[in-house]
């Protein structure tokens, strides 16, 4: 019995700094992204979100460039990304595809320069990996204050939004009628959306950010019906994919001839949630099918 | 608190001389009524007449000139005094969002942080959810349900902060015949039990007909109000739309026939001239 779990959990395992790194940061983002996502599925911007994540690798290759953490590079970008995205037109339905693709476009331009930069100056192509697929792994220790500062202001900036960002959410004409600011509101939340991007791409890249942020949310919103318990569920949801990406991870260094290199965990996050998203629209497929499906007792 | 407002001599709302232009075009031109508490009140008009507006205009989110006074007091962008329940309401049935959700935050959605759980205040929603029927479907999605019981959760999440004036814009559109009866039914039960004041906005009067006390007939930017005797007549709404129209009445129900757009208004015989349906009501 103890040999099976140690197959499984590597004597290591739970000692390793690397791991314990990648375990903090990731529940961190999972917390962030959950609360912030049940949101951003709501509000229907998961294509601001993907903008914002794609938009951060300008800011990770820039931060690169100048030698500063890269979790400041992603939040910098996102939030002036999200910035401009709010004075295009974010806050109308038609605007907000337009605001988005335009500040996209602009944002990656930006980013393909910084790349080539970055591999000229630095002589190195694996800081174009780690930016736009994560290295959880490689974060260093010290990376974690700015990540809970981070994920202490998201969250914090959500619980004080609360049920004037929940019913500007649902319908902005209720909510204006209630004299609710639905723009300072959205505002406001874009900006904690910026945040939660900036830890997501961080843990698992720039490019896979989005999957951290609508996956776990998307799930929750199949499995519960109320907004608090969807916000929980997708929490929860999301370090329970990311801690046992961690693992997988780890044990895939043993996985091929002892090749000495860790599969990318980011690779078993998104993995994980797919399936998740999968497996979470299964029971109402199946419900649905009973119900249609005649009574033999009947015939 | 709420016998000064009932008793006092000022009315719930009171709109005096209200001008809105859109778009440099005028869509409402000195509209002028007045609604007392208990009263429920029709706003008719045909599409784009402006009812949309007019309430807009109540609820402090559109400019306009003239004054409104909800209870005595000018209008503000937060009155406590007014509930509302939009004309346009969607959801997907993916949002996780319960009927009894929605009718919570008709409580305090406009404080901002979370709503901490109490028992009084579960028991406020139970209470809102049972007055409009909602006890069946209070766990379900509210994207899921159906126009009338959707209808049924706003009304409930409009009511829930005990307003003195509730605003419905075109309620029964979505609605078949039998669910806008009920929804008519428990808005007049409502009124008088709560003793608030409804407007209720609608192209077509007749299913509102046996439960308002007055109307406010929208036509051409300007408004005729008072009972519906007073209003539903040949010469009012003759002399509202700028051209002849007749009001007949058949089977019971009372529809609005317009003689060719263009026409003037007149005494003179209109028996000649292909006349058209413009509006029925
Ligand atoms: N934002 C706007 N800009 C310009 N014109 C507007 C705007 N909103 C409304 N209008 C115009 O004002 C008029 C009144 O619109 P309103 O929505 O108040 O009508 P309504 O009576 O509610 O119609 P319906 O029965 O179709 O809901 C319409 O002609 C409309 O085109
Ligand atoms: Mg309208």
């Amino acid at each position: 019995m103890s040999a099976q779990l140690a197959a499984i959990f590597d004597p290591g395992f739970f000692t390793s700094q690397i791991v314990q790194v990648a375990a903090t940061v990731s529940a961190l983002a999972a917390v962030v992204c959950g609360t912030v996502g049940v949101f951003t599925v709501i509000r229907g911007q998961s294509f601001a979100g993907e903008a914002l994540g794609d938009i951060s690798t300008t800011g990770g290759s820039g931060a690169f460039l100048v030698g500063v953490g890269p979790l400041w590079g992603f939040g910098v970008a996102a939030v002036a990304a999200a910035a401009v995205m709010e004075l295009i037109g974010i806050q109308r339905p038609r605007g907000r595809d337009l605001a988005t693709g335009i500040v996209l476009g602009a944002g990656l331009g930006l980013a393909a320069l910084f790349l080539y930069l970055d591999s000229v100056y630095h002589n190195t192509t694996g800081a174009t990996v780690s930016i736009v697929f994560g290295s959880m792994f490689t974060i260093a220790s010290s990376a974690i204050p700015a990540v809970i500062a981070f994920s202490a202001i998201a969250v914090c900036l959500v619980a004080a939004l609360g049920r004037p960002l929940l019913l500007s959410s649902i319908s902005p004409e209720l909510a204006a009628a209630r004299g609710i600011p639905v723009r300072l509101v959205g505002v406001a939340y874009l900006l904690a959306l910026a945040i939660a991007i900036a830890l997501a791409a961080f843990t698992i890249g720039t490019i896979l950010s989005t999957a951290l942020l609508v996956g776990p949310a998307a799930i929750a919103l199949r499995l519960t019906r109320s907004p608090a318990r969807a916000i929980a569920a997708a929490a929860a949801i999301g370090i329970a994919a990311t801690w046992l990406s961690i693992l997988l991870a780890y044990d895939s260094y043993d996985w091929y001839h002892q090749s000495g290199k860790y599969w990318p965990v980011s690779f078993f996050v998104v993995t994980l949630i797919f399936l998740g998203y999968l497996m979470a629209g299964l029971p109402r497929r199946l419900r649905r099918r009973r119900e249609i499906a005649p009574d033999p007792a009947r015939g | 608190m709420s016998e000064a407002l009932s008793n006092g001599s000022a009315p719930i709302l009171a709109v005096d001389e209200v001008s809105v232009s859109l778009a440099g075009r005028e869509v409402l031109r000195d509209v002028s009524f007045a609604i007392e508490s208990g009263e429920f009140t029709g706003l008719i008009g045909s599409n784009g007449a402006g009812k949309t507006t007019l309430f807009r205009v109540i609820l402090g989110l559109q400019a306009a000139h003239g004054t409104v006074l909800v209870g005595g007091a000018p209008r503000s962008r937060r009155n406590p005094l007014i509930g509302y329940v939009p004309q346009k309401f969607q959801l997907d049935p993916d949002v996780p969002l319960r009927a009894r959700d929605l009718v919570a935050l008709g409580l305090d959605a406009h404080r901002y942080g979370i709503a901490t759980p109490s028992r009084a205040r579960r028991a406020r929603v139970e209470e809102m959810l049972e007055a409009v029927d909602a006890r069946d479907f209070a766990d379900a999605r509210v994207g899921t349900l159906s126009g009338g019981e959707q209808q049924r959760v706003l009304i409930a999440h409009a009511l829930i902060a005990a307003p003195k004036l509730l605003l419905l814009d075109e309620p029964l559109a979505n609605l078949d015949l039998r669910s806008g009866h009920e929804v008519v039914a428990l808005l007049a039960r409502i009124t008088s039990e709560q003793r608030i004041a409804v407007l209720i906005s609608a192209h077509e009067m007749n299913p509102l007909l046996p439960v308002i006390d007055r109307i406010v007939y929208l036509a051409a930017g300007r408004a005729a109000s008072g009972t519906t005797e007073e209003v539903v007549r040949t010469s009012v709404l003759s002399a509202l739309y700028g051209h002849h129209v007749d009001v007949l009445q058949v089977h019971g129900r009372v529809l609005v026939v317009a003689g060719e757009a263009g026409e003037l208004a007149d005494t003179s015989d209109h028996s000649h001239t292909q006349t058209q349906v413009e509006i029925v009501s």
